[in-house]
């Protein structure tokens, strides 16, 4: 129990810093380095949370296909121009305030509600088998979304082929 | 047993970092990674909030989030490329012209 | 004293698997090097390594002293802590994936209900170190490398993961040691269900691994050394241990889908239990070879050392076996409910799990001394207009199949090589519209 706890705490620091690092480094590769950090520690908290195929789905989809794709453009682009630039904008204490603003108006709601999330949670085994409970609901109750996705995923793929073409002439 | 709410303390947090991230920083690369920040705080809640309900559904939704941030970083990656190439910058505040 | 050893008990026997995996992998990994260089040798009418040893058994370990003795040179240039970093990824990722496989039913790191689904995950985060890597080194050709490799690797996930699929489909579950006690229960291993799959996962796996006729990444007449260029020394061992590791991985993941694992060939078949020897046959095979070798030698001083190491190895190899068929009654409390032969009983799905491995390996070897080498844009088009095509008509024809016998009370074998038949036309159409 106590060893949960306190991996929880560690992986949310370790989430939560790699995350800032990622919006402060001046070079997207280090950026892209510390996202994957980010993620896999998310993907160990989904594990922490018994939901032991999204996390994989994370570690797969994530930094095996998603980081991957932005490391490779980030090769193809030319980034030494970029890298002598100042790395914000100048609208940026703007931004700030109105972040400032969220994070207060965020943190407000979930200590009104923290009575909601405090409910007893499920005892431990409740989700499991994992996969199959998700096989189940996504092939039976979500048979539509999940038709709809995999579309968004073919336009996807059509649109970003389209962009990423060279001109024909 | 972690509470609920620490998770979502931490997908808060992550939420606003992945904002800052894209309202500040002039590179697209990072802005579309500070996106799949906010996307993945979305996430944590959706999978916290399954554990503590013992409801799967959740996690579906999770799936799903994560379908669209691959389709997301794909045509957004796939612009950066085709304006990288007309324009030679990856900055978002020199993509000002309606028309080239 | 006590309470310390209760406590760590419940991770001791886990501790002691992981170590056994880890050193075994190594060893592996660097006899593999000088199996594929005396194999290579011999295909090709040489000889191969002689000198180190006798017939050169001891060069892994010169090898590896030589690399680690070289000097670690940072490209100017570099990205420090990536460069630092890269290789350690890389090495990590092929290591940490072995912790899911089950290399037979008494001896596996750990089983999980979604094991398949990491492993995938697990090995493609080799890729971060490969392309971190080549970015790193700040220079043309790892850079290239790196790119290739990417692209590369990324296609041809796409046809690995289907071939996959319709492994899981006939297994029914993702979970490593659930998939081979199913080819145990239904009493066919899947290799004979699903060929194109295995073969289109053979493929993909040469690939995965940037072996040859794949090996663009690395091509040395294009590229130099690929994304390595810049990397020497303990670094550049890294990369080479990743590497290796990955082709024991890969081969792993195959033996374990479509070979039956850890089961020896017609597990089903009383009369040929004598199969269950065969460990001891090797051994003794070993040995004899040993014997032969050390007489042959000439008797001056100088191949002194090289006899008596030939001689203990033989020596030792005798001493195994017959250890190996100590009876059970021997042992102390007379060997009550023990097999006949309680430490080959032991052994046996080690001994299979591994021998299909490396008869895999030897695969990989003999592709690299007989295939020329593709032109990169012939491996993309291969992999997207062929291998995926294929391997989802495959997954199509696969699933028909199984819900046309259950629905219809159709034999599943012979629903599934209609399934294969039809795949097979797929393929010859595709093959044709080339053409």
């Amino acid at each position: 129990m106590m060893f949960a706890q306190g991996s929880f705490y560690v992986l949310a620091a370790v989430a939560v810093v790699s995350a800032l690092l990622v919006i402060t480094r001046r070079n997207p590769v280090h950026s892209a380095i510390y996202l994957i950090v980010t993620l896999l520690s998310v993907a160990l908290l989904y594990l922490q949370l018994q939901a032991e195929f999204i996390a994989a789905v994370q570690i797969i989809l994530y930094i095996g296909g998603i980081m991957v794709l932005f490391l490779f453009v980030i090769m193809l682009v030319k980034l030494d121009v970029a890298l002598r630039q100042p790395p914000f904008n100048q609208q940026w204490w703007v931004a700030g305030a109105a972040a400032l603003v969220l994070a207060v108006e965020l943190v407000g709601v979930i200590y009104l509600g923290r009575g909601t999330a405090a409910l007893p949670q499920a005892p431990p085994g409740s989700l499991q088998p994992n996969t199959e409970l998700i096989g189940r609901t996504l092939y039976q109750n979500y048979m539509l979304p999940f038709e709809i996705a995999s579309l968004l995923l073919l336009v996807a793929m059509v649109g970003a082929v389209l962009m990423a073409r060279r001109k024909a002439s | 047993m972690v509470p609920t709410w620490h998770y979502l303390v931490l997908s808060a947090a992550l939420l606003t970092i992945g904002i800052i991230g894209v309202l500040t920083r002039r590179n697209v690369i990072i802005i579309l990674m500070s996106l799949e920040l906010i996307l993945n705080a979305v996430n944590i809640n959706l999978v916290a909030f399954s554990r503590q309900l013992a409801d799967v559904s959740g996690q579906i939704f999770a799936i799903f989030i994560i379908t669209v941030a691959a389709a997301e970083a794909a045509v957004g990656l796939g612009i950066l490329i085709a304006f990288f190439r007309n324009r030679d910058t990856v900055n978002a505040d020199e993509i000002d012209l309606l028309k080239w | 004293m006590t309470l310390l050893l209760e406590t760590l008990k419940p991770y001791l026997l886990p501790l002691i698997r992981v170590l056994v995996v880890f050193l075994g992998i190594s060893l592996i990994v660097a006899y593999l090097v000088y199996a594929e260089r005396k194999i290579l040798a011999h295909l090709q009418v040489r000889l191969g390594p002689m000198r180190v040893g006798p017939h050169g058994l001891l060069q892994p370990i010169a090898d590896g002293l030589k690399l680690l003795l070289k000097e670690d040179i940072m490209p100017a240039g570099a990205d420090k802590g990536v460069f630092l970093l890269a290789p350690v990824i890389s090495v990590i990722a092929a290591f940490t994936a072995f912790s899911l496989i089950p290399f037979a039913p008494n001896f596996y790191i750990t089983d999980v209900n979604v094991g398949l689904l990491f492993l995938i995950g697990i090995s493609s985060l080799g890729i971060l170190g490969i392309i971190l890597g080549g970015w790193a080194s700040n220079s043309h050709y790892p850079l290239l490398g790196a790119l290739r490799s990417t692209a590369q690797l990324v296609s041809y996930e796409v046809a690995l993961g289907f071939a996959l699929v319709s492994a899981l489909l006939l297994a029914g579950t993702l979970s490593m040691v659930a998939i081979v006690e199913a080819q145990q229960r239904q009493g066919v291993w899947f290799v004979f269900l699903q060929p194109v799959a295995f073969f289109i996962l053979f493929v993909a796996a040469i690939a995965e691994t940037n072996r040859n006729p794949f090996d663009l990444p690395e091509a040395e007449s294009e590229l130099v050394a690929g994304f390595h260029t810049e990397y020497s020394g303990f670094r550049f061992s890294l990369y080479f241990l990743a590497e290796y590791a990955a082709m024991i991985l890969v081969s792993s993941i195959a033996v374990t889908l479509f070979l039956g694992g850890w089961l020896r060939p017609f597990a089903r078949v009383r009369a040929l239990d004598f199969l269950d020897f065969t460990p001891v046959a090797v051994l003794v095979l070993a040995a004899a070879w040993c014997f032969r070798e050390c007489f042959r030698y000439p008797a001056t001083r100088e191949w002194r050392w090289q006899r008596l190491l030939l001689l203990g190895l033989g020596v030792g190899a005798l001493g195994i076996s017959a250890g190996l068929l100590l009876p059970a009654r021997f042992l102390p409390g007379g060997g009550e409910g023990l097999p006949a032969f309680p430490a080959l009983t032991a052994i046996q799905g080690v001994f299979w799990f591994m021998s299909k491995v490396f008869l895999f390996l030897f695969g990989f070897i003999w592709f690299r001394g007989t295939f020329p080498r593709y032109r990169f844009d012939q491996l993309m088009s291969l992999g997207w207009h062929f291998m995926i095509p294929v391997a989802i008509a495959n997954v199509i024809f696969c699933s028909l199949a199984i819900v046309l016998s259950r629905q219809m009370g159709w034999g599943l074998p012979a629903t599934l090589w209609l399934g294969t038949a039809a795949t097979l036309l797929v393929a010859a159409l595709l093959r044709r519209e080339k053409a």
